[in-house]
């Protein structure tokens, strides 16, 4: 599997995954999106995810989307970084002012983020009406017709996705995020954003081809002089590792991803320790107070 | 560029929780004190109209309780959702089974010494009411001890970095504002017990040191909300007033001002909280140096 593969590759063929409970994901490439936002459309179109009601113009380079949310699950990122790409020749004619230093390092980077299906999932975790369930193909998928809206998966997701959709869109209330085209997997389908996508930038597939895939691109990547390129799949902290892993060049913050994410249920030992025994004084001073008093 | 991280956008989400949820913080935390104070006060043969004041007190913001977490559900209507399955692992599963047990038992010992008290039943049940009563009473007391505490554990295991760089404190604090709380109250209810007093008192020192410790211990950048902006001066003012201004009055002797000042300082304490969390999590920065160690 390789990227031009068409129909052949896993990535636009028809898949079984789902009967075989295959667990699945999606390798997300900056290095070849054009920022087409053909995925945020695809993903809009199919699931039939409502405008969001605050559309503006942002200013943000060529992103008025913003940021994932109840009525975004794929948003293409557009960085502008005063950094060299690979072995790129940088011209003088860039952003650099009269009289500075001619050569001008700019580049233009896009990304398309997307919920990563945490292997330790913190909304998942925290859902207390188990409406946040796991799929077959290993997926977190929210059922809408369990979620009563509590908010709890909203503070416990360590990538900022998952949101409580405000009114007066439709579904207002409810906790949403992306499927990961769910309805179209279990009919062998590949998810909508990745079939759509014109560069494979989205690859889809089986999770560990993929993680295999993407550490030959890094190699590929690094061969070619673009040495800042590196997976980002945090399985060295409590996440354990993500379905939806991307290739990012440098550091995660300017992404606007967290450099060391851990599912908050890492907190619980403790934080339960020190309630249990908050109580417990509690009752043994008032009890003391009283008999003794 | 200047705005950390992309575009200065937020990395986390902020809460969505409305002004319900501070205010059941409040409400329950006091309710399940206050049923810990009813089995203590049942247990040593205290006034009884004590007993019956901190019995209904539990009931009520039991039932308080309830109605303001069914409001801050997106959805009302599927409130019942919320006891479709017990997990463990999830604070707000076992915060919603816990206030069920709460207002269940608190409700079955209001129940239990009303009748035994004023409606006067037939003396052969009188012992066997009173087994239940007593049931019911320390039944009340452990789950309203846990609903005192476990809202700590509910924001500290979140994303959100001002919180969660609290999670051992929080729910000590959380427990000893619902127990200075209900102490208040009765205060207030014209119950001047000295064993209503000393239980201020402490946790009016307890509330004292937590403010010391939040002041002394700062984790840079990551919890800057509880001392910048809004939050900060919500938190710091409200840990005055319960803390070192609620105390003074306590040992004072000016037991009314004191239970006016620490309910005060308790309630807008919550709300800082709240505040807190929605500024940490709109701030990239305080995720960022959280995670980087800073």
């Amino acid at each position: 599997m390789a990227i031009g593969d068409g129909p052949a590759g896993t990535n636009q063929g028809e898949h079984d995954y789902a009967e075989r409970g295959v667990t699945v994901g999606f390798f997300t490439d900056p290095t070849v999106c054009i920022g087409c936002k053909a995925c945020e459309v695809a993903c809009k179109e199919w699931n039939g995810v409502p405008a969001e009601e605050d559309d503006t113009w942002t200013g943000d380079s060529y992103d008025n989307t913003g940021a994932l949310g109840a009525s975004t699950w794929r948003h293409v990122k557009f960085l502008e970084q005063p950094e060299r790409l690979g072995r790129q020749v940088a011209g003088p004619m860039g952003l650099a002012e009269a009289g500075e230093e001619a050569e001008d390092p700019f580049r233009w980077v896009f990304l398309s983020d997307v919920c990563k299906h945490c292997e330790h999932a913190g909304c998942l975790e925290a859902c207390p009406t188990g409406s946040i369930v796991r799929t077959p193909t290993g997926a977190v998928y929210v059922q809408d017709d369990v979620c009563n809206g509590c908010g709890y998966c909203v503070v416990s997701c360590p990538f900022g996705v998952i949101d409580r959709r405000p009114e007066p869109l439709p579904g207002a209330g409810g906790a949403f995020k992306c499927t990961f085209c769910w309805d179209r997997q279990s009919s062998g389908r590949v998810p909508a954003c990745a079939k759509a996508c014109p560069t494979e930038s989205i690859r889809f597939g089986p999770l560990d081809e993929l993680r295999e895939e993407a550490a030959g691109r890094v190699g590929e990547l690094h061969a070619r002089g673009v040495e800042d390129a590196a997976v980002y799949d945090p399985r060295d902290t409590s996440v354990g590792g993500t379905h939806a892993i991307s290739l990012l060049l440098g550091d995660p913050e300017p992404w606007g991803q967290p450099p060391r994410p851990e599912v908050p249920t890492v907190r619980l030992a403790a934080a339960w320790t020190s309630a249990i025994a908050t109580a417990a004084a509690a009752i043994a001073a008032t009890f003391a107070a009283f008999l003794l008093a | 560029m200047t705005a950390p991280g992309y575009f200065g956008r937020p990395v986390v989400k902020p809460p969505v929780w409305t002004w319900e949820v501070p205010l059941y913080f409040f409400v329950g935390g006091m309710a399940g004190m206050a049923a810990v104070v009813a089995a203590a006060a049942y247990l040593a043969a205290a006034d009884p109209g004590l007993v019956r004041a901190a019995v209904w007190l539990a009931v009520g913001g039991s039932a308080v309780s309830t109605v303001l977490l069914v409001m801050d559900l997106g959805r009302p209507a599927r409130f019942l959702n919320m006891l479709r399955v017990f997990k463990w692992r999830s604070p707000m599963s076992v915060g919603a089974w816990t206030l069920s047990a709460f207002g269940a038992h608190a409700g079955a010992a209001a129940l239990l010494l009303e009748w035994i008290g004023p409606a006067a039943p037939p003396a052969e049940v009188v012992p066997f009411l009173r087994v239940l009563l007593w049931l019911a009473l320390a039944g009340a007391a452990v789950y309203g001890a846990v609903l005192a505490t476990y809202t700590g554990v509910l924001i500290g295991a979140t994303v959100i970095p001002a919180w969660f760089s609290r999670h051992r404190g929080l729910p000590l604090h959380f427990g000893a504002a619902g127990l200075g709380s209900a102490a208040a109250a009765l205060v207030l209810l014209g119950f001047d017990e000295p064993a209503l007093v000393a239980l201020g008192a402490a946790a009016a020192a307890v509330e004292t040191g937590f403010g010391a410790w939040i002041e002394a211990r700062r984790h840079g950048a990551a919890d800057r909300a509880l001392r910048e902006g809004r939050s900060g001066w919500m938190l710091r003012s409200s840990g005055a007033l319960a803390g070192p201004a609620a105390l003074v009055l306590w040992l004072a002797g000016a037991a009314p001002w004191a239970a006016g000042v620490f309910l005060a300082g308790a309630l807008l304490g919550r709300y800082g909280w709240m505040e807190a969390g929605r500024a940490s999590g709109r701030d990239p920065e305080a995720t960022f140096a959280a995670q980087q160690g800073g």
